[in-house]
């Protein structure tokens, strides 16, 4: 790049005091940055200076695209964890209105909100006269659909294939932002007091029989509470985990999905799904990223080439920097 | 006679309206007379805006006149009635951060007022009472009080001298910190109190004094003799005594300090044309969305699915409010894309930069030990885009130091240092005159150049035994009189100095004349002569004259002129200052009449003025011209250079003088303003005189004129600056009376026409010349530029008290430090010791302080232009500091370059780079960039998830890769515009960005207690553990920022093939590159539009 490092030489020193003068001299100091000569680096950008920089883009990013576009079609394969999303569609978690509604207090076991929660959880907030542990429209909207998987055997019997439950939400969710009601009585009576969402079938303290997996700190819970950014989207619900490095995870064959139906999604056009998938380093299956870096990288090549020959063109004319504007 | 002039002051029986009635020592006249004690103000100075207690809500009030701050707290007001998507902090806060600042900032500058007022008004002054003296402070002084004031102080509130400690009742008075004139003026005691000069004899004084109602004008009188003015100093007397008769606010030093009105810059005036634009396009954009939500919920299950219903108050809420807050919500939402942040910035960057200026060491002038000094903060980036340059001549183009440099008597020309030495032998050397006058004659002029002055000569401590007249300091305000009478003393009349009224003059022979000194007859600018009369020691009375030609050949007889006038007008085309000399014998009997009606005059308490000039119009009359100077006026340092640069800038000078055509004309040519082959448009007196009807002869010149300009240049302006530097260059000259006819012009209707015909022939001359102006024309015709079509920014450059009217009128108003006072720099907003800074002030600074804010401007519009919601606080914080380093340290070309190649100038006049063009770039450049972080993040989030353990991510970490990329992006864009790294840059920039990520840590790392909802915790951590949203990120930057860059190669491209034009053609293409977009709505919104 062309770049100059332009240190200004500093003038030595003031200039003399007049004469005899002890008198306050009003000349303002000389120092380099009240004159404004502090040194500086100038970089020039010019066509030579930007030009390899679109050529290193280019060449940097094609084949980090093709890397990732790879990766991304690869992760088809069932091997490795196999994890299992719902999916629901034209779900507005993002609502704004929905967005609010919940109290972090109350969930973070605090036990003053648990019995009165935050007013943003209206019109959730209380079912007579009992305040609703968790409040809020988003814990009571919560994906209750049970998901069951199962092999299918050679005589057509079905094998349970196990779904693991822990392990889905973030590790900061689990231990720190989610917490149940202090003390070391058992669960219910700690929620005493309160009463369960009006959509819920059961109460909080019964949605796992795992005292580490029920309340506030269910896994499933607390992936709900994420609210998704876009009306579609997807949640974790289980993990498959891998047994051994022999066999594949879901090996080909048959498989049978019981759904246990309780979430109504009809009533707001909605569908939804289930999704099981294999994750490499850079996540699920998304080819956006690996086609975009391809793109950019080769218009940025394109680009590149095509500015070099105008640039080209201009170049016996004058080669000196310039000033620009 | 003082007995009568001091009744006149005495008459306290009636009270008239416009007097006022003041008793001496607050003691009633007469034991009858019940005294009664009437309310003046007191003796307090408030120059300060607030007090303490007002200071709140006066403040809040102004600042909220503001349109942007009224905005915020609208925003604001609307966030906490309504239920907003966001919290009324996102506004609040910011909004409090800017109130805040800027009340700080005012209470500040208010403190220093209060601080300087109580300086003055608690200083110790002396006050007799009871005949004793008694300690008080200054503002305790009320009206009548009988104070004493010793040498060297300053005179605490306007006072009539009583009594001085010298016999003659006189004391000596330095205004200078009023009008700059440093020397020592004499002013008189009462005539029936200069007796009372202990503390006893003036406390049995029984008086009383009826005065003039207050008034401010300052130059009307520096004070009848015996008023001294707040704010003068006592010099070289000893004590006085005086009484006052104006206090506090009414004295005329406070009478004369006026707030000076708010100029504001057209950028300012860009900035809110561009938030009305905003305005707009936020009020359509919320009306946008408005009406999309309700076409969206007209589906019933989008309205209110099950999951998510609306409370019952919700649900009661009448329709059409419900549709109104939602608006108003929406505007909330999308109220970041006018910036907050941007007024405090720029503020502060106008704040800061200005001390750029007066840190300047090349403004620095080794003489007056000074530098540049700045008056206003705001005006900085308007140095840049100055159209018209005014300037004014006499001590701004040139010097103001004169140099004697010939004289003629009676058509004889004396020219060089003369060894006038009569009687004795002509040393060698050349004679140093061609011919000589008669000698009579000759002692005559010189006698007149002697005395015919208001010089003083400052006592020099000198030792006795050392010869008084080897060494003498003169001192005055006008330097042309120092220099005639130096010159006389080269030609051997020395003049000594004032003793009792009697002016000594040492002759060539060495001896010593004296001549009683009856009458000055003071110069001003209408009479533009002065005159002295004058007792020989043989009794006769002379009258001494001197003045301006056109004020002395009227007035002598005929055929004198002949002779002179030649060597007048010679002298005059060289670009010497002339002036005439005329003398004149009064009768004893004559004298008597003249003396009478000169006292009347000075002691009328109304009309003073008129009378006094009528009885000077009556005396100087039938005089007889004896002779005529010639006096040098050097030009400043640098000044035809400096006029060169401005001229290349593009810029184009006026001056506008009080001078004379022929000097004016001459100094223009001197310092490059005309060209030689400029062909000159005149439009004076003589040219118009020549006919009968001055008017009909005005309109043919005119239209003439108009027509010769038209026909040389094509209709088409674009072509117009093309054509100056192809084409024949015309200058305009135009002298006051000329213009006062075209401007005041009888008939209305042809009064416009004219103007306009005026105008158009102003904007086709590359120079123009103003010459013979009065003070008020200078500002008229800066004016009149002022409201041209286009409302092109003028600057007003110049020096003395005549100038400060177009100071204050034009856009920016420059004052020069020079020999004539303070009084200009006092009301400029800028002041430079010398005419040469100018050029470094408008070229190097004005430039870079122009290209500093626009960008400032346009990258404040330009950041906000997402959906940043939730985290405006970031705004202030990350991304204000960099753009603010950068908006004062940047320096996107060399000042020398700058400096050295005025062309440069001219790209950015017209407010180039706030134009419609740049604003629409970069508000595209927004969409676009807000468009691919959007949609960017959005086809990322596709994915099931962008964890290598397959958790989901939410739409807070949408938002908060949204953000991050944002900041990135907005802070190496600027990275990529500075053209000037400072170690400063480099601190700022990075550490901003090390900032961001640090505060996203620490801000997500901890469950904040006082927090209602932790919506925010350890997004920002679990983020960056995914590897997509890592190179998401660097992708999105990259894509966002390419357009930027790929502007870069293709300018760079672009300038290339322009100089290859140009090497071809020679010609100065770079002018072409101007922009040629009209000004987008710029300067049309008058002030009004930021004020409510």
């Amino acid at each position: 790049m062309a770049m100059n490092y332009n240190a200004k030489d500093e003038v030595d020193g003031g200039p003399p005091c007049p004469p005899g003068g002890t008198a306050k001299t009003r000349r303002p100091d000389n120092t380099a940055f009240k004159q404004q000569r502090l040194p500086a680096w100038q970089p020039i950008l010019t066509a030579g200076t930007v030009l390899p920089t679109f050529f290193i883009i280019g060449l940097i990013f094609i084949p980090i695209g093709i890397g990732i576009f790879v990766t991304s079609n690869n992760i088809r394969e069932i091997e490795g964890n196999v994890f299992m999303y719902y999916g629901l569609s034209n779900f507005y978690q993002n609502h704004r209105r929905y967005v609010k509604s919940r109290d972090d207090g109350q969930l973070n076991g605090d036990p003053s909100a648990l019995l009165n929660p935050s007013k943003e959880c209206e019109p959730y907030r209380r079912n007579e006269d009992k305040p609703i542990a968790p409040c809020g429209a988003i814990a009571n909207s919560m994906f209750n659909d049970t998901l069951e998987l199962f092999q299918v055997g050679n005589a057509s019997d079905l094998m349970p294939i196990t779904l693991k439950k822990k392990g889905i939400a973030w590790w900061t969710d689990k231990n720190v932002k989610f917490r149940n009601p202090p003390g070391t009585d058992p669960l219910e009576e700690r929620f005493k007091g309160t009463t369960k969402p009006v959509n819920w079938v059961k109460p909080v303290y019964m949605l796992d029989s795992d005292e580490d997996n029920n309340g506030f700190i269910n896994e499933d819970f607390i992936v709900w509470m994420r609210t998704a950014a876009l009306p579609t989207f997807r949640k974790l619900y289980r993990l498959i985990e891998r047994k051994n490095d022999l066999h594949p995870t879901l090996p080909a064959g048959r498989y049978y999905l019981n759904i246990t139906y309780n979430y109504p999604v009809h009533s707001f056009d909605g569908r939804k799904r289930m999704i099981l998938s294999t994750i490499s380093w850079m996540g699920g299956k998304n080819p956006f990223l690996g086609i975009a870096y391809i793109t950019i990288g080769s218009i940025s090549f394109l680009l590149g080439v095509v500015l070099l020959v105008i640039n080209h063109k201009y170049r016996n004319s004058s080669n000196t920097a310039d000033i620009t504007i | 006679m003082f007995r009568r002039s001091f009744n006149r002051f005495c008459a306290g029986e009636e009270k008239r309206v416009g007097t006022r009635t003041v008793f001496v020592g607050n003691h009633p006249v007469s034991e009858t007379e019940a005294y009664i004690a009437q309310k003046f103000c007191d003796n307090r100075i408030i120059s300060s805006k607030y007090t303490l207690w007002n200071f709140l809500p006066k403040n809040l009030f102004e600042q909220f006149r503001r349109i942007a701050n009224f905005y915020f707290l609208i925003i604001f007001l609307i966030q906490v009635t309504v239920d907003t998507p966001t919290s009324p902090i996102t506004s609040g806060l910011p909004l409090f951060f800017v109130i805040t600042v800027t009340a700080i900032k005012q209470g500040y500058e208010d403190w220093l007022r209060h601080r300087a007022d109580n300086e003055v008004n608690k200083s110790t002054v002396y006050i007799i009472e009871n005949a004793k003296r008694v300690k008080k402070e200054s503002e305790k002084i009320k009206v009548g009080d009988i104070v004493e004031v010793q040498a060297d102080e300053t005179f605490p509130c306007d006072l009539i001298l009583l009594s001085s400690c010298t016999v003659d009742g006189t004391c000596y008075v330095t205004t200078a910190s009023l009008d700059g004139e440093s020397n020592c003026k004499t002013h008189y005691a009462v005539r029936d109190t200069i007796e009372l000069r202990t503390v006893e004899s003036i406390d049995n004084l029984r008086a009383a004094i009826e005065c003039e109602q207050p008034q401010s004008d300052l130059y009307k009188s520096l004070g009848p003799e015996n008023l001294l003015l707040k704010g003068a100093t006592l010099k070289n007397t000893k004590k006085i005594y005086g009484v006052a008769v104006y206090t506090g606010m009414e004295t005329k030093m406070a009478l004369n300090y006026q707030g000076k009105s708010q100029k504001r810059s057209a950028v300012e005036k860009s900035i809110n044309a561009f938030l009305i634009v905003y305005l707009f396009i936020l009020l359509t954009k919320a009306a946008i969305c408005t009406t999309l939500k309700y076409v969206w919920q007209s589906t019933p299950y989008n309205d209110e699915p099950w999951y998510n219903q609306k409370t019952q108050k919700e649900r009661e809420t009448w329709k059409v409010l419900k549709m109104f807050t939602d608006f108003l919500s929406f505007m909330v939402l999308f109220n970041f894309i006018i910036p907050v942040s941007m007024y405090v910035t720029v503020e502060m960057q106008k704040f800061l930069g200005s001390f750029f200026i007066s840190w300047d060491n090349d403004f620095y002038d080794e003489e007056i030990n000074e530098g540049a000094l700045v008056n206003t903060s705001d005006l900085n980036e308007e140095l840049g885009q100055v159209d018209y340059v005014f300037t004014d001549k006499t001590g701004t183009l040139t010097e103001n130091s004169m140099e004697f440099i010939e004289c003629c008597i009676d058509g004889h020309k004396y020219k060089g240092v003369a060894q006038e030495t009569d009687g004795l032998s002509q040393t060698d050397g050349p004679l140093p005159y061609l011919d000589r006058a008669d000698k009579n004659r000759e002692e005559l002029f010189l006698r007149a150049l002697c005395l015919c002055h208001t010089v003083e000569v400052k006592p020099n401590d000198t030792v006795d035994g050392v010869t008084e007249s080897s060494e003498l300091t003169y001192m005055s305000s006008s330097p042309d009189e120092i220099a005639l009478v130096k010159g006389a003393k080269k030609y051997g009349f020395t003049f000594v100095g004032v003793q009792n009224g009697y002016m000594r003059v040492e002759n060539q022979r060495k001896e010593i004349e004296e001549y009683e000194l009856l009458h000055t007859l003071n110069f001003d600018s209408v009479r533009r002569r002065m005159s002295v009369i004058v007792k020989t020691q043989s009794g006769d009375i002379l009258l001494f004259c001197k003045g301006a030609d056109s004020a002395v050949f009227p007035r002598v007889q005929n055929h004198e002129i002949d002779l002179i006038k030649v060597h007048v007008e010679h002298n005059a085309m060289e670009g010497y200052r002339t002036l005439c000399i005329a003398f004149k014998e009064i009768a004893p009997d004559d004298y008597e009449r003249v003396n009478r009606q000169l006292i009347e005059a000075k002691m009328a308490l109304q009309d003073r003025e008129e009378k006094m000039e009528k009885v000077f119009d009556e005396i100087e009359t039938d005089m007889h011209l004896i002779g005529a100077t010639a006096v040098e006026d050097k030009l400043q340092d640098q000044a035809a250079e400096t006029i060169e640069a401005l001229h290349a800038a593009g810029l184009k000078v006026w001056v506008l003088t009080g001078d004379k055509m022929e000097t004016a004309k001459s100094t223009c040519y001197a310092c490059r303003l005309f060209q030689t082959n400029t062909e000159l448009l005149e439009l004076t007196t003589k040219t118009i005189e020549e006919s009968e009807r001055k008017e009909d002869r005005l309109h043919e010149l005119l239209t003439e004129y108009r027509k010769k300009l038209l026909r040389e240049f094509p209709k088409s302006t674009r072509s117009l600056k093309k054509a100056w530097t192809e084409h024949q260059e015309y200058g305009l000259i135009i002298d006051g009376s000329t213009l006062s006819l075209i401007l005041n012009s009888s008939q209305d209707s042809g009064s416009n026409n004219y103007r306009s015909i005026f105008l158009q022939i102003c904007m086709k001359c590359t120079a123009v010349l103003c010459c013979r102006m009065a003070p008020l024309q200078k500002a008229q015709i800066v004016r009149m530029v002022k409201n041209l079509k286009g409302s092109p920014i003028t600057l007003s450059i110049g020096d003395g008290a005549n100038d400060v009217s177009m100071i204050l009128e034009s856009h920016v108003g420059i004052g020069i430090k020079g020999k004539e006072g303070r009084q200009a720099s006092r009301n400029s907003d800028y002041a430079v010791p010398k005419f040469k800074h100018l050029k470094k002030l408008l070229l190097a600074h004005g430039h870079l302080y122009y290209v500093r804010i626009a960008h400032l401007v346009q990258y404040f519009f330009y950041k906000p232009l997402y959906d940043a919601a939730y985290l405006t606080m970031y705004n202030i914080c990350f991304t204000s500091l960099p753009i603010l380093a950068y908006s004062l340290l940047e320096q996107h070309i060399n000042i020398d370059t700058l400096t050295s190649d005025p062309r440069l100038y001219m790209k950015i006049s017209g407010n180039a780079m706030l134009q419609l063009g740049p604003f629409l770039y970069w508000t595209f450049l927004a969409a676009f960039e807000g468009t691919v972080f959007f949609f960017g993040t959005y086809f990322l989030f596709q994915t099931t998830s962008l964890d290598e353990n397959g958790k989901v991510y939410g739409n807070w970490t949408f938002g908060t890769i949204i953000f991050t990329i944002l900041v990135f992006t907005v802070t190496l864009k600027l990275a990529l515009d500075t053209r000037f790294w400072t170690w400063i840059n480099h601190l700022v920039i990075w550490g901003s960005l090390a900032f961001y990520v640090f505060f996203s840590f620490f801000w997500g790392g901890i469950i904040w207690p006082f927090l209602k909802q932790q919506r925010m915790y350890f997004i920002f951590a679990q983020m960056l553990s995914s590897v997509s949203i890592w190179l998401t990120i660097i992708l999105l930057i990259f894509v966002s920022l390419s357009p930027e860059m790929l502007r870069i190669v293709l300018r760079s491209v672009r300038r290339r093939s322009t100089r290859s034009n140009l090497s071809c053609k020679k010609a100065s293409d770079s002018l072409s590159t101007r922009p040629s977009v009209r000004p987008l709505l710029l300067r049309t919104f008058s002030d009004e539009s930021n004020i409510f």
